[in-house]
C-alpha cells in the first residue's frame, strides 16, 4: 500500500508522469475499438430486454437443487395447457430457485399456472404479470428520463465549469460510458430491466462525478495560465489527470467493492431480479467512467483546448521560456550557481515536458532521487508563496 | 471555512447532538424495525391505469376519486393495512402485504358500476336458528314483528353511510312474496329508510310537483295510494307471480324485461333469493351485475335484495353532493340527473310515490347500488320531475355529516367514467421475500467490511476515520428510514438497500477526495494542521459538486423511475444528502481534532500521514515543525 502511496507522491510532484494527453491516440483508439465492438454488437444482437418491458407473467419458485427441476417444472407449465404458456423460458436461478417465463396471460391462467408450479415441488411460487402496454410505457419513460438527465448534466456541466470544451468533453465520456456498458450487456446477452436502466443512469451520475473531479483539478492548475509560461493548457491537464490518478483509482475501488459484493449476491445466491440489473450496469458502468475520465475526457478537454489561438500563443512562450531556461541551466551547471531565478518556479520540468518531448523525462526522474534534497526547500518556498 | 482556527470540537457536538436527537425521535416513535416493502416481507403489489371511457384525459381530481373507488373495493375485500397510493397522472397502486387474494385482481380491475334499481324484495342478514315462524306478515312493521329480527337488524341503529332499508322483510324466512301483499302498508314514520325528495334549495318553476311541504322527516302518510301508477297494468299491487307461472321459466340470464319499472319477480328469481347468501365480509361478491338484468345484492349490514334491472346508469348521474340545506338541521345528499335519466326518474318517482311494494308490504324503494352492493335504498313519498333530488336521511337515523359525504362520494365514484386497466400485478411470497432481504442484508455486510478494509489497509489512521464516518452516516440513514417510514410511509425495498449499498462506496469516496486532499498538502510540505485546513477548502467544492451530480441523478431517477426502483433513487438521493452532512460535520471536525494529536500531527507510521507512507523521504535532521501543541 505504501508502494500506491509513493507513487501517488511521485505522480503528485510530477517526478513520474503518465502521459494520458500526449498519447491520446493511441487511448482514442483503444476506445474507438472497444465503441466498434459495443456497438456492433448492439446491431448484431438487440438488447435482451426483460418481460418488464416485453409484458408477460414471470414466476419465482423457491424449490431445492433447482437445476434439477427445471424439466419437470417446464413440463408442469406445457402442461396445463394454456396456449400463452406453450413456450415458457424456465431457467435455475440463484441456489434455491427457478424462473418461468410466459406469454401474457389473463389472471385466472396465471393462477393456473401458478398452482401447476407448485404441484410441481415449488414450495412458493411468486408472480411478477406485465401488461403489454404497460412494458411499452415504462420503456418510454426510461428514455425519456435518460434524456432528461442527459440535458440536465450538460446543463450542470455547463454552470459548473463555464466553459463548452469542458461540456463537450465531459459529455463524450458519458456517451462513451453508456455505449460501452450498453455494448456489455448486448454482448453478455443480459436482460435489460427498469432497474438497469435505474443502472445507466446511475453511471450516468458517476462517470460525471469522476470527470467533475478531473476537471477540477484541471482547472486549478491552468487557473490564470495565460499569464503564467510555467507550463501549457495540455500539460496542466495531464498533470491534473496524474496528481487525480491515485484518488481516482482509490475511489472507484470504494465504489466498486459495495457494488461488486451486490452483484455476488444479485448473481449467486438470488440469481435474477434487481439486485443483479443493478450491480451488473453499476459494475461496467463505473469502471467505464473511471477509464474515461482519465483517457477521454481530460485529453479531448486538452484538444479542444489547445485549439485556441490564446492557447497556442502561451504554449509558444512556454516554450521560448523553457528553451531559454534549458541554456541558461545548462551554462548555470557550469558555473554551479545555487538557483533559478524565482520567477521559474518549475525547477522540474520534467513532468511537464513530458507532454511535448519525452525525451528528458527519464532522465529527469532518474535525477529526481539524487536531486531530492535540494528540491525540499524549493518546493517550500513555492508554498509560502 | 466557518471552523478555520475552528472549534472542531463544538461543531462535533452539535453534530452528535443532531444525531442523538434524530434517535430520540426514532426512540419516541418506538418502532427499531424499518418498514420493509413488499419484496421483503412479501405480498401483492397492484398497478391499476385508470382510463376514461369517454376518452378524456384523467384530471387529479379524477385521479382522487379514483383512489377513492379503489380503496373502498379493496376495503370491500376484507384487506388488511392495504396501501392505495397514486404514482404519475393516472397510475394507482396497491400493496398489500401478507398473502395474496386471488379474486382481487378481477375486483380492482371492473369498472365502477353504479346504478339505480328497484327494490323488489328485501330481507335481513340471517339469524343463527332460521326456524323462524314463516309468514309473519310484515303488517306492523317497524321494529315489532319478530323479536330476533330486531335483535339483529340495525334498522333503528344502522350506520349512517347507508341508510339501513327500511324494516327490511321482516323475521321471514319464507319468501315474503307469497304473503306480502295482504299487508298492510307499515307507518313509514317507524321506518328506518332513507327518503327520495325533490331538490328544495334550488327550486325550478318545473318543480311544481313536488310537493315541498313536505318536510324530510315526516313522511308521507302511508296510503297505499295506488292511483299513481298510471303506466303499470301488470303492476299492481297484489298480483305477484306466485307459484309458477309459465313466464318465470325463462332463463333467468337472458330475461328480457321490456318494461322495468313493473317488472315483478319471477318465482324462479325468489327462489334464487331466497337460496342467496351475503357473501362473507372479505369475500366478493359473485354476482354479476348485467344492467338489464335483475340482481341479487346486499348493503353494508347484511341485508339482501333483488332489485330490479338497472334504470338509470351512474354515468347519468352529473352531480352529487352532501349539503345541510339553508333551513335545515340535518345533511341530505344532493343528485342532479341528466337530462334523460331526469324523465326516467321522474317516470319511477311518480310511478312509485309513497306506494307500497306488493311483495313486501313495504313502501317501495329506489336503491342505489354500487359494485353490487347497496348503498342506499330510500323510499320515495312523491314524484320528483326536475331531475335534482335529494336524499335525506330517516327519522331514526338522520345523515350526520360523514355519512352524507360518504354517500354522495360513492355516487360521484360512481358517476365517473373510469374504467381500470391492471398493467403490473406482482406477488412476492413469503419464503422468497426473506431470501431478498438476507441477500440484500449480506451484500450490504459485505461491501460494507470490503470498503472498511480497504480504507484502513490504504489509509491507516485516517481509515479509522472513515470507519468513524460511515458508521455515523450508517446510523444517521438507519434513523432517517425509521422517521421517514413514520412520517411518510418509506419502505425499505430491495432495490432501496442496494441504493443505500452503493452509497456506501459513494460515501467513501468523500472521504478520500478529501485525504488525497489532504495528503497532498503534506507532501507539499505543508504542516498537517494547515494542510487539513487548505486541502479541506480545496476538498469541499469537489465534494460538493461530486453529491450535486449524484444527488441530480438520484432526482431524475426518482422522477422517472416506475415502481420499486423508486426506492433506490430515494435511497441514493437520502444518502448523498447525509453524506454531504457527514463530511461538513463530523469527518472535517474529526480530522481538525485528530491533526492536534501526537499520533496523526506527528505523522506516526500506522497514522497514514508519515512521510514514508506518503512516499516522502524520511527527515533526518530538524524534525518539521509540526501542529503546535498537541
Amino acid at each position: 500500500m505504501s508502494k500506491l502511496g509513493e507513487i501517488g507522491a511521485r505522480l503528485y510532484r510530477g517526478d513520474v508522469a503518465i502521459d494520458f494527453v500526449g498519447r491520446r491516440k493511441t487511448w482514442y483508439l483503444i476506445s474507438l475499438a472497444i465503441l466498434v465492438v459495443a456497438i456492433g454488437a448492439l446491431l448484431l444482437r438487440p438488447l435482451n430486454f426483460g418481460i418488464e418491458f416485453r409484458g408477460g407473467v414471470e414466476f419465482n419458485a423457491q424449490i431445492a437443487n433447482p437445476s434439477d427441476h427445471v424439466k419437470q417444472v417446464n413440463d408442469a407449465v406445457v402442461g396445463t395447457g394454456i396456449e400463452a404458456a406453450a413456450n415458457p423460458q424456465v431457467v435455475s436461478s440463484g441456489q434455491s430457485a427457478i424462473r418461468v417465463q410466459t406469454e401474457p396471460l389473463t389472471p385466472d391462467e396465471a393462477n393456473v399456472v401458478q398452482e401447476a408450479i407448485q404441484d410441481a415441488g415449488a414450495t412458493e411460487v411468486s408472480k411478477a404479470s406485465i401488461g403489454p402496454t404497460w412494458g411499452q410505457a415504462i420503456a418510454n419513460k426510461a428514455l425519456l428520463g435518460l434524456t432528461v438527465f442527459v440535458v440536465l448534466v450538460v446543463l450542470f456541466i455547463w454552470a459548473y465549469f463555464r466553459e463548452w470544451r469542458m461540456s463537450v468533453a465531459a459529455i463524450v465520456a458519458l456517451a462513451h460510458d453508456l455505449l460501452i456498458t450498453v455494448g456489455v450487456y448486448s454482448l453478455a446477452k443480459f436482460e435489460v430491466s427498469p432497474a438497469t436502466i435505474t443502472g445507466f443512469l446511475t453511471i450516468l451520475g458517476y462517470s460525471l462525478y469522476d470527470t467533475v473531479v478531473v476537471f477540477d483539478k484541471v482547472r486549478e492548475n491552468t487557473r490564470g495560465i495565460t499569464a503564467s509560461t510555467r507550463r501549457t493548457y495540455a500539460e496542466g491537464a495531464n498533470l491534473a489527470v496524474n496528481q487525480t490518478l491515485v484518488r481516482s483509482i482509490n475511489t472507484s475501488i470504494a465504489a466498486l467493492l459495495p457494488v461488486g459484493a451486490i452483484l455476488y449476491v444479485g448473481v449467486f445466491q438470488l440469481g435474477s431480479g434487481p439486485l443483479k440489473d443493478l450491480a451488473l450496469a453499476l459494475f461496467v458502468g463505473m469502471a467505464a467512467g473511471t477509464y474515461s475520465s482519465i483517457f477521454i475526457a481530460t485529453p479531448l478537454l486538452a484538444q479542444l483546448k489547445m485549439r485556441e489561438p490564446a492557447m497556442q500563443a502561451q504554449a509558444k512562450r512556454v516554450a521560448a521560456r523553457r528553451s531559454a531556461t534549458e541554456r541558461q541551466a545548462t551554462r548555470a551547471a557550469a558555473v554551479s550557481t545555487p538557483d533559478v531565478p524565482v520567477t521559474a518556479p518549475s525547477p522540474r520540468p520534467t513532468g511537464a515536458t513530458v507532454a511535448t518531448k519525452t525525451a528528458p523525462r527519464p532522465v529527469s526522474s532518474a535525477t529526481a532521487k539524487r536531486t531530492q534534497p535540494q528540491r525540499q526547500p524549493r518546493s517550500k518556498r513555492g508554498k509560502g508563496r | 471555512m466557518a471552523t478555520k482556527t475552528s472549534r472542531p470540537g463544538r461543531t462535533l457536538a452539535l453534530f452528535l447532538a443532531v444525531v442523538l436527537a434524530m434517535f430520540a425521535a426514532a426512540a419516541a416513535i418506538g418502532s427499531w424495525k424499518p418498514k420493509l416493502g413488499l419484496d421483503l416481507q412479501g405480498g401483492t403489489r397492484i398497478t391499476l391505469q385508470a382510463k376514461t371511457d369517454t376518452g378524456g384525459g384523467v384530471t387529479r381530481a379524477k385521479l382522487d376519486e379514483a383512489v377513492g373507488i379503489i380503496s373502498s373495493r379493496v376495503n370491500g375485500a376484507g384487506v388488511a393495512e392495504a396501501e392505495v397510493t397514486t404514482q404519475g397522472e393516472d397510475i394507482i397502486i396497491v400493496e398489500i402485504p401478507g398473502a395474496g387474494n386471488k379474486d382481487l385482481e378481477r375486483t380492482l380491475g371492473s369498472t365502477a358500476q353504479l346504478r339505480f334499481r328497484l327494490v323488489e324484495l328485501v330481507q335481513g342478514p340471517p339469524l343463527p336458528q332460521p326456524s323462524a315462524v314463516p309468514t309473519t306478515p310484515p303488517d306492523t312493521a317497524g321494529t315489532s314483528p319478530a323479536p330476533n329480527e330486531t335483535a339483529s337488524t340495525p334498522k333503528g341503529t344502522s350506520s349512517p353511510k347507508t341508510p339501513s332499508p327500511a324494516t327490511p322483510s321482516p323475521t321471514t324466512t319464507e319468501p315474503p312474496v307469497i304473503t306480502a301483499p295482504t299487508g298492510e302498508p307499515s307507518p313509514s314514520k317507524n321506518r328506518a329508510a332513507a327518503r327520495w325528495f325533490g331538490k328544495r334549495t334550488t327550486p325550478t318553476p318545473t318543480a311544481d310537483t313536488a310537493s315541498p311541504t313536505e318536510t324530510p322527516t315526516t313522511p308521507a302518510p302511508t296510503t297505499p295510494a295506488p292511483t299513481t301508477v298510471p303506466t303499470t297494468p301488470g303492476g299492481t299491487p297484489g298480483a305477484p307471480t306466485t307459484g309458477g307461472p309459465p313466464t318465470a321459466l325463462l332463463p333467468p340470464d337472458l330475461e328480457q324485461i321490456p318494461d322495468p319499472l313493473n317488472w315483478q319477480p319471477s318465482a324462479e328469481w325468489q327462489q334464487k333469493f331466497l337460496a342467496f347468501r351475503c357473501p362473507e365480509a372479505g369475500a366478493v361478491a359473485q354476482e354479476q351485475d348485467i344492467p338489464s338484468q335483475p340482481l341479487l345484492a346486499c348493503n353494508e349490514e347484511g341485508f339482501k335484495y333483488l332489485l330490479g334491472p338497472a334504470m338509470i346508469e351512474g354515468t347519468q348521474l352529473d352531480n352529487a353532493t352532501a349539503e345541510l340545506p339553508q333551513t335545515g338541521t340535518e345533511y341530505v345528499v344532493s343528485l342532479d340527473f341528466n337530462d334523460e335519466a331526469s324523465e326516467i326518474f321522474a317516470d319511477i318517482t311518480s310511478a312509485i310515490a309513497s306506494k307500497t311494494n306488493p311483495m313486501t308490504g313495504q313502501q317501495e324503494q329506489f336503491a342505489i347500488v354500487l359494485d353490487t352492493v347497496v348503498i342506499s335504498d330510500p323510499v320515495v313519498d312523491e314524484p320528483i320531475l326536475t331531475g335534482q333530488a335529494q336524499i335525506t336521511g330517516s327519522e331514526a337515523d338522520p345523515f350526520t355529516q360523514d355519512s352524507a359525504s360518504a354517500l354522495a362520494n360513492s355516487l360521484k365514484y360512481g358517476a365517473l367514467p373510469l374504467s381500470f386497466e391492471i398493467q403490473q400485478v406482482t406477488n412476492e411470497g413469503p419464503e422468497l421475500a426473506s431470501n431478498q432481504l438476507q441477500a440484500g442484508l449480506i451484500a450490504g455486510v459485505i461491501g460494507l467490511l470490503l470498503v472498511v478494509v480497504y480504507c484502513l489497509a490504504y489509509y491507516r489512521g485516517l481509515g479509522l476515520v472513515v470507519i468513524a464516518s460511515l458508521l455515523i452516516a450508517g446510523l444517521l440513514v438507519y434513523a432517517s428510514v425509521l422517521l421517514l417510514g413514520w412520517a411518510y410511509g418509506f419502505t425499505l425495498t430491495l432495490p432501496g438497500i442496494a441504493g443505500l449499498i452503493v452509497a456506501v462506496g459513494i460515501t467513501a469516496d468523500s472521504f478520500i477526495v478529501y485525504f488525497e486532499r489532504l495528503r497532498d498538502e503534506v507532501r507539499d510540505g505543508k504542516t498537517l494542521r494547515t494542510s487539513v485546513e487548505t486541502g479541506w477548502a480545496r476538498a469541499r467544492a469537489t465534494i460538493i459538486a461530486a453529491d450535486a451530480v449524484t444527488m441530480l441523478a438520484a432526482l431524475v431517477l426518482f422522477i422517472f423511475a416506475i415502481g420499486v426502483v423508486k426506492g433506490f433513487a430515494f435511497a441514493l438521493g437520502l444518502t448523498t444528502l447525509i453524506d454531504v452532512f457527514v463530511v461538513f460535520f463530523f469527518t472535517k471536525p474529526m480530522v481538525t481534532l485528530l491533526s492536534r494529536t501526537k499520533f496523526f500531527g506527528q505523522g506516526h507510521k500506522w497514522s497514514g500521514l508519515d512521510r514514508q507512507h506518503l512516499g516522502m523521504p524520511p527527515l533526518r535532521r530538524s524534525p518539521r515543525p509540526v501542529a503546535g501543541e498537541a
